[in-house]
């Protein structure tokens, strides 16, 4: 057949609204090709999902396509009754869902799941569906497939699992594939196996693929061609390395320039303008003089938690997840921690703060002593008020039902550090600080974007004039162009206040960014720990050399670190 | 932006007519039953007042009434209406404030299971989960039969209407418990509960600043909801004749008092507290329902 696979042209797609229509999409047109890879990319809220969800027909209600038309080998899917689009639903069109987690049924096994999809869509006998599905889950790289058949999803790794949510949406040999975020909710080190198999089946089956994402590594790694949207508009279009090579629209050169880059440690949080105004001679208030040495060491730490039973009568087990020999952090230091998830680094950082109690093991504050110790009322206020954290998901962390300036006059009051009139002009120029509005206190945390929110919470650890900042993932849930605003607030309030921070990260590319010293953990153990610099350049463990190898990397896109336009922050 | 043209909460209340029409009818009627001795017509149970000459006429409507009856009267020539408004006051009494009990114990003791667990979670769920083997009303029987036993005979009966609170309350409290407590688990992983810590704030403080004010929708519905079913108990057991006096009858009393002249012809006494105390049950019913799906973001 000639002519593209799939064709979009001029759509449109609006959610009706009790005041009017929200449109999420707008004058979009795209083509895919048989056996291309096409990326979406776009921060959240672009309207990318959207896009591959209009494909599959299957628009959260109340959206629709209001204008324009999609169409699959010349047939206009706009156009169809809602039971034919459902028989290409698998047999043309299949799909790719972000967490392979919950794209599975729990209570059925992988053949049972992937047999009764070949039976249906293919027509065929329940056996031959069976020894096809067995073929099919070898074909996506799963090792020992007949066993494998017999088994739950629960049973497999997540990247495991994502292989078996493709080998499903292949069940119908479909012409089109569309992957929503396919390793999204995976670590970096299967993240790059799943995007080869993708990869493969797009070229081996000469199938067309729309790769949503919103992780620029990801796009340049995988696809031939790229979209770049924004608010539901198409900013920017072509092939992918000249996209990201040579970007000629000004919110491209954004996106690529706020990637964090993992070659080499960046030089624009060096020359942070300093603003020492009245808020930092306050935050900088009670600090002792200038101590060196460490701020905090450890003795060995574990930390156990029971496992769920294995079956009804089965004996539990204990699961280590905590096992390090132990830990320094110096005056002044930022410590990145890394790891994959799972690997312990957010428990060890919620034990060395006192959040959790360790199993063994004791954590000694130079200014405190040791954390088991700390008991009269006093003590304990004082090492809560130089040990403060902010946590990853800043839709959690504030809680919802309390007014910002009440959120941030708690801590304040509640230890005694303002009263009265003050408090509320504390508030205002604490937020001002963190690149707030000093009016934003009057508003409620959901009248907030993720990244204002992560401020909050920054301003909120600010509030108690903290010594030691815990950052635990404070930029993994945030949009890649805030990241970069973020990292740089916090590197500049380090600066500034001279604060030791404790740097939890699963991405690489970040903690190389803001860490003097790193440690690598894996499955609850440091595996290597050293300067930052040596990390990247000089790693001593497989370990780490692997998960530097698999991060994927933008290569050449930060030629054009001269061209970057000031960002103004959100 | 969309300009925001009235608050969400009028918006999706008066987009249901039903909810209206519930809301409005339980404002009347607990406008109507509060200020009793105002608007009823007559005094009922004040012997100084009724006339056993006005006995068993009927309502207003029908012939052979007297005008000053509008539902007519009972066997001792009390007012229906009047009985019907002094004996919905009671009810409504004995259904909020049995609810008003149930909420403060289900509160208190979902609260410290949740956040606290272990030992307090197994200890205090246990207690919860043998009462709610047994009925609720059985619950209620019991405590109601004890009290009436152990108490002096006029004190159990002017003191009838805490009594039937406590016995209702006491028997209400396992649900509140079951749903604040998961509640709390969610509330409790939630970053802000360790941001609190963090700050060191007191426990007492975290959990009732914190999370108090996030797992009330719930326990708002249920408490709707079990207004009814603690009217509906209350009316029961003075059904049953172990509830409140006659003297003070309560709308359960009425009508079990009415009951017995069902078939002689005389329907009014026990028809028209029927009907209000089925109204009000459907109304508070219909509104809890509303109030559930105007605080479940997924149904909208």
């Amino acid at each position: 057949m000639t002519g593209p696979l799939l064709e979009i042209e001029g759509l449109r797609i609006t959610f009706p609204h009790r005041f009017g229509d929200f449109t999420a999409v707008q004058d979009f047109d795209m083509r895919v090709e048989r056996g291309e890879i096409v990326g979406l990319i776009g921060e959240s809220g672009a309207g990318k999902s959207t896009i591959g969800n209009a494909v599959m027909g299957l628009l959260a209600q109340p959206g629709r396509v209001s204008e324009g038309r999609i169409a699959l080998d010349g047939q206009d899917l706009t156009r169809l009754a809602p039971g034919a689009l459902a028989r290409l639903r698998g047999r043309r069109i299949g799909m790719i869902f972000q967490d392979p987690m919950t794209s599975l049924n729990p209570l059925l096994t992988i053949g049972d799941q992937l047999s009764e999809s070949i039976a249906v869509l293919q027509a065929v006998p329940a056996t031959q569906a069976r020894r096809m599905a067995v073929e099919r889950l070898a074909g996506v790289g799963i090792p020992e497939p007949e066993m494998r058949m017999r088994q739950y999803p629960h049973e497999f790794s997540g990247g495991m699992r994502q292989r078996v949510v493709i080998a499903l949406a292949l069940a119908g040999d479909p012409d089109l594939l569309i992957a929503d975020e396919p390793t999204t909710a995976l670590d970096v080190s299967v993240q790059k196996q799943v995007l080869d198999l993708i990869r493969a089946i797009c070229v081996d089956r000469s199938l067309g693929v729309i790769l949503v994402t919103h992780d620029m590594g990801v796009i340049a790694e995988t696809a031939d061609r790229v979209y770049v949207l924004r608010h539901g508009k198409r900013v920017e279009t072509g092939p992918t390395p000249a996209v990201l090579g040579r970007p000629k629209a000004d919110y491209t050169r954004q996106l690529i320039g706020a990637i964090p880059r993992m070659d080499k440690r960046e030089t624009r949080f060096s020359d942070p303008v300093r603003r020492v105004g009245e808020i930092d001679r306050w935050l900088l208030q009670g600090q002792s003089s200038e101590a060196t040495g460490d701020y905090l060491s450890t003795t060995p730490l574990t930390m156990d938690f029971a496992n769920p039973r294995s079956g009804f009568w089965g004996r539990r087990s204990v699961f280590r997840a905590v096992d390090v020999s132990g830990l320094s952090i110096r005056r002044g230091e930022v410590l990145g921690l890394v790891g994959e998830s799972g690997s312990g680094k957010s428990t060890l950082g919620r034990i060395l703060i006192g959040l959790q109690k360790p199993s063994t093991g004791s954590i000694t504050y130079a200014d405190h002593g040791a954390l088991a110790a700390i008991r009269s009322a006093p003590a304990r206020k004082a090492f809560r008020r130089d040990v403060q954290v902010v946590f990853q998901d800043p839709y959690s962390a504030l809680n919802g039902r309390m007014r910002v300036d009440r959120i941030l006059a708690e801590p304040i009051r509640y230890h005694g550090l303002a009263s009265g009139k003050e408090v509320g002009r504390l508030i205002g120029a604490l937020l001002e600080r963190v690149g707030l509005p000093p009016e934003s206190g009057r508003k409620y945390p959901h009248q907030f974007s993720g990244g204002q929110r992560q401020r909050i919470c920054i301003a909120r650890a600010l509030s108690l004039r903290p010594r030691f900042l815990l950052c635990d993932e404070p930029t993994s849930a945030l949009d890649v162009s805030i990241q970069a605003d973020m990292l740089a607030l916090l590197m500049e309030l380090k600066r500034s206040l001279g604060l030791t921070m404790l740097f939890v990260s699963h991405d690489l590319a970040v903690v190389r960014q803001v860490s003097d010293r790193v440690a690598v953990m894996r499955q609850g153990r440091i595996v290597e720990s050293q300067a930052a610099e040596m990390v990247f350049e000089a790693p001593q463990t497989d370990y780490t050399r692997m998960l530097l190898e698999t991060a994927p990397r933008v290569e050449g896109l930060h030629a054009l670190e001269g061209t970057l336009t000031e960002r103004t922050p959100v | 932006m969309l300009a925001k043209i009235r608050s969400d909460f009028w918006f999706e209340f008066l987009s249901s007519p039903v909810t209206v029409v519930s809301a409005a009818i339980i404002v009347v009627l607990v406008l109507a039953c509060t200020f009793a001795p105002l608007v009823a017509p007559h005094t009922p149970f004040d012997p100084a007042t009724i006339s056993i000459l006005d006995n068993n006429m009927p309502p207003a409507w029908v012939s052979g009434a007297d005008g000053r009856f509008l539902l007519g009267t009972d066997m001792q020539g009390r007012d229906v209406l009047s009985a019907m408004l002094y004996g919905g006051r009671i009810s409504l009494m004995v259904g909020l404030g049995a609810v008003a009990l149930s909420t403060l114990i289900g509160m208190a003791v979902g609260l410290a299971t949740g956040y606290f667990g272990g030992v307090t979670d197994a200890v205090l769920m246990r207690i919860a989960e043998i009462q709610f083997a047994f009925p609720p009303i059985l619950i209620a029987l019991l405590f109601n039969g004890v009290l009436k036993t152990t108490l002096p005979a006029d004190l159990f009966a002017r003191a009838a209407v805490p009594i039937m609170i406590l016995a209702i309350g006491l028997a209400g409290w396992v649900q509140f418990a079951r749903i604040v407590r998961a509640s709390v688990l969610v509330q409790r992983s939630q970053d802000y509960v360790a941001a609190c810590q963090a700050i060191g704030l007191p426990t007492i403080i975290i959990i009732l600043r914190h999370i108090t004010p996030n797992v009330l929708g719930p326990v708002l519905v249920l408490a709707m909801l079990q207004i009814a079913v603690a009217i509906v108990t209350e009316a029961t057991l003075s059904f049953l004749g172990l509830g409140t006096p006659l003297t003070a009858p309560s709308l359960g009393a009425l009508i079990q008092a009415g009951s017995q002249f069902l078939f002689s012809g005389i329907w009014w006494v026990v028809i028209f507290p029927g009907a209000m105390l089925l109204i009000m049950v459907v109304a508070f019913n219909l509104v809890a329902d509303w109030v559930r799906d105007y605080l479940n973001p997924r149904l909208r």
